[in-house]
């Protein structure tokens, strides 16, 4: 009776521990369903929506101009930010503080990518805080939502492409 | 013959069972407890590898202790580099938010540590490539602790969180916050 007890206890132990470790691979390797919120990143991603991220671009570091990245957040390394990928090491990006008053213009470093939100308006991001290492980069949103793609015009893929009205890269 | 076929089978099917268990719960244990470590470089030195290029010590590396980035300054840690991703770097915090620390070679002779974000230093001033060149490290590319030298084994021993008296920072959050210099 005791050891029959004992015996499912372990097994209960071991099955959650095996799985757990390999929920924790997936999610640090492949992807996983992450939930946005925010309006930083409207009108490509809504306030509470439903993406799908992929971590493998991040491990061979295959990310590109326009790709939406999850980043750790560089003032706060608990949470996490979305937003779109303008600028790589080396390009040099146009810089209109939020006021929209100076422009400038300053280079990307070394191993650091620039980000920006697509709500220019109502975003914090590399314009506040300057560039982002590479090493925050956590994963990059290949698929958002799939009610809203069934019922919506929105597109299977977000699309990595130039925003309409922003030339912000290749200056 | 099929008695051997079954034997094959069965072994087959053991060996992929133990291989997915086994691989998952090393990569957690390896990416969330601890890990072992090869220092390469001059730049911790004398409190790592002290003989220079010829010997390399391995230190391990404590990923649990960091799970919710706390950190005291003094304490050696592992970083991603900023300037490089496919590199990790080991270093000595110096400073936490909000202290105001005095650069060694910065751009900028007083430097406060933003939020979010450490000073790290080498202890081999001169010859390491820290804060001093790539200014404040957000504590999200922090890796782990390093707590002890494992080999070789006549160094075994635990790596002390000391803070060399003039690398104090100059003011720190406390400080500031109650208000006395």
């Amino acid at each position: 009776m005791l050891r029959g007890v004992l015996g499912k206890t372990f097994r209960l132990v071991g099955y959650t521990i095996q799985y757990g470790c390999i929920a924790h691979c997936a999610f640090e390797y492949v992807g996983g369903v992450v939930m946005c919120s925010g309006p930083s990143m409207e009108p490509t991603i809504q306030n509470p929506d439903i993406v799908f991220a992929e971590n493998l671009s991040r491990h061979f570091y295959s990310i590109q101009r326009g790709d939406i990245v999850i980043a750790k957040s560089p003032s706060d390394p608990k949470s996490n930010i979305c937003k779109r990928v303008i600028g790589l090491e080396g390009d040099k990006i146009l810089t209109n503080s939020p006021s929209g008053f100076f422009k400038g213009h300053s280079y990307v470093p070394t191993g650091h990518v620039w980000l920006e939100g697509d709500n220019l308006q109502n975003s914090t991001d590399s314009r506040y805080y300057g560039p982002v290492p590479y090493g925050l980069i956590r994963g990059r949103i290949f698929f958002k939502g799939i009610y809203q793609y069934a019922f919506a015009e929105g597109q299977p893929r977000v699309q990595p492409a130039v925003m309409q009205g922003y030339p912000r890269f290749g200056l | 013959m099929a008695q051997s076929q079954g034997w094959v089978k069965r072994y087959f099917k053991a060996f992929c069972k133990g291989f997915f268990v086994a691989v998952p719960v090393a990569v957690t244990f390896l990416d969330q407890v601890a890990c072992v470590a090869r220092v390469e470089g001059a730049s911790m030195q004398p409190s790592l590898n002290p003989g220079g290029s010829q010997s390399s010590d391995v230190v391990l590396l404590n990923h649990w202790k960091v799970r919710n980035f706390e950190v005291q300054r003094g304490d050696i840690v592992s970083l991603v580099s900023p300037k490089n991703p496919e590199q990790k770097i080991i270093k000595r915090v110096i400073a936490l938010e909000g202290d105001i620390v005095k650069t060694m070679g910065h751009k900028n002779r007083y430097v406060k540590v933003p939020r979010g974000h450490i000073w790290v230093e080498g202890d081999h001033h001169g010859h390491s490539f820290d804060s001093n060149s790539f200014g404040p490290v957000s504590l999200g590319l922090l890796h782990a602790h390093a707590t002890h030298i494992l080999w070789p084994p006549e160094r075994w021993q635990k790596l002390e969180s000391v803070l060399p008296p003039e690398r104090l920072p100059v003011q720190t959050e406390e400080e500031c916050l109650h208000g006395s210099p």
